[in-house]
């Protein structure tokens, strides 16, 4: 088996997946990167979204909306991560705290690219909410994803207007803002979050930036990674057989419909099983039933 | 005469099953919803909403899956949309 040094792992087999095999992968090594659990990622596969609240200190968010006001410079698509921005930027510093640079790399994987990043500002009183939308167009990768990184380095509070989310909504399969004759879905999130918050999201999610109703500027920065690496058993697999896994896995929203709802069940094992390499993996036998072609035994001849 | 119009998704395709999702447009100017607005539906179902007066005028089709796409899922599949007729507010003389 080959193995490649990893910073900071023991040791990390060449994936099976790189070689087209399943079911060889070498777990990897608790270590003290701050990678997502695999409960923690089977929320997000749910969910299609992950926050960490709170986790930026306040004087690298008093930077960042600085530097907001002032703009961002331009970034090529396809830069890769390390080498996008300055080590006196607060991206760089944000991309370097722990708690967020192990999430990504939880999601993404080592040496990402980044995709654009974005100041998004909603003015005092600004009137109207976006159409709800998925950003980019239509994107129905089966075992990939970009994540974007949302980061409100000041309090949001309800009157402001934060992002509108669709909790697990990011495996439905539209186009931009065909979706934008849907103003409210029962559970939907209308993010309130202390300073220094930063949420992670598939780029599927539907979502909107909301109507703010107060005297002060609302801060959003956004920044869209694509990965490099196979998506594979990216994160800590200590707990990769946890009930909890499947549990959030079956995790139903109140905005689905009864029928969708079982389909939306269906697809999140399909990509389950796709980031972590086991086509055995079921919820409910939801894929196995369906799948479950038998064949004839060939009969052997009578001698 | 101005139309306000109402779009409930329900859980399934009873007319009486569970709101899921809503949108309000104002005919008359009066209000601007918009989205993300509301937390709570306007109706538990859309069954309640004809008690309350709203006229059904369109309900989304049964189709069934397309071939090879039968577990895709996309856009609310229940949609129907509901009118009332108001008096303009600023009628022309």
């Amino acid at each position: 088996m080959d193995l490649t040094k990893v910073e900071n792992y023991q040791q990390w087999a060449n994936s099976a997946h790189d070689r087209g095999l399943r079911g060889a992968y070498v777990r990897r090594m608790r270590t003290s990167k701050h990678l997502l659990t695999s409960v923690e990622v089977a929320r997000f596969v749910a969910q299609g979204y992950l926050r960490l609240d709170g986790v930026v200190p306040p004087e690298l968010n008093e930077r960042a909306v600085a530097a907001l006001d002032e703009g961002l410079p331009h970034v090529a698509y396809g830069t890769p991560l390390s080498a996008a921005f300055g080590q006196d930027t607060f991206v760089h510093a944000l991309l370097a705290l722990p708690v967020v640079a192990g999430a990504v790399e939880s999601l993404v994987g080592p040496g990402p690219t980044v995709d654009h990043h974005a100041v998004h500002v909603r003015e005092p009183h600004e009137g109207h909410a976006q159409d709800l939308h998925a950003d980019a167009i239509i994107d129905v990768r089966p075992d990939a994803f970009d994540i974007q990184l949302m980061y409100y380095p000041h309090e949001v509070t309800a009157a402001m207007g934060g992002t509108l989310s669709v909790p697990g909504s990011h495996l439905r399969r539209i186009n931009e803002t065909d979706i934008g004759r849907v103003q409210n879905l029962r559970g939907q999130t209308r993010l309130t979050c202390p300073a220094g918050t930063v949420v992670l999201v598939h780029h599927g999610i539907w979502h909107s930036g909301r109507r703010n109703d107060t005297e002060r500027r609302r801060h959003m920065y956004k920044l869209r990674l694509n990965p490099t690496v196979p998506q594979v058993r990216l994160w800590d697999t200590a707990d990769l057989h946890d009930p909890a896994v499947t549990a959030e896995l079956a995790t139903a929203f109140p905005w689905y419909e009864q029928a969708t709802a079982r389909l939306e069940i269906h697809n999140r094992v399909l990509l389950w099983r796709a980031l972590t390499g086991d086509d055995l993996f079921d919820v409910d036998h939801w894929v196995t039933r369906v799948t479950n072609r038998p064949t004839r035994p060939t009969r052997r001849s009578h001698v | 005469m101005r139309q306000q119009v109402l779009v409930l998704y329900l859980a399934t395709s009873a007319l009486d099953s569970q709101v899921v999702g809503w949108s309000r447009y104002d005919g008359t100017g009066r209000t601007r919803p918009t989205t993300g607005d509301g937390d709570e539906p306007p109706y538990l179902t859309g069954l309640a909403a004809l008690h309350d007066g709203w006229r059904l005028f369109q309900a989304s089709q049964l189709l069934p899956p397309q071939s090879g796409h039968e577990y895709d899922v996309s856009f609310l599949k229940h949609e129907f949309f509901f009118e009332k007729l108001e008096e303009d507010p600023h009628p022309r003389t």
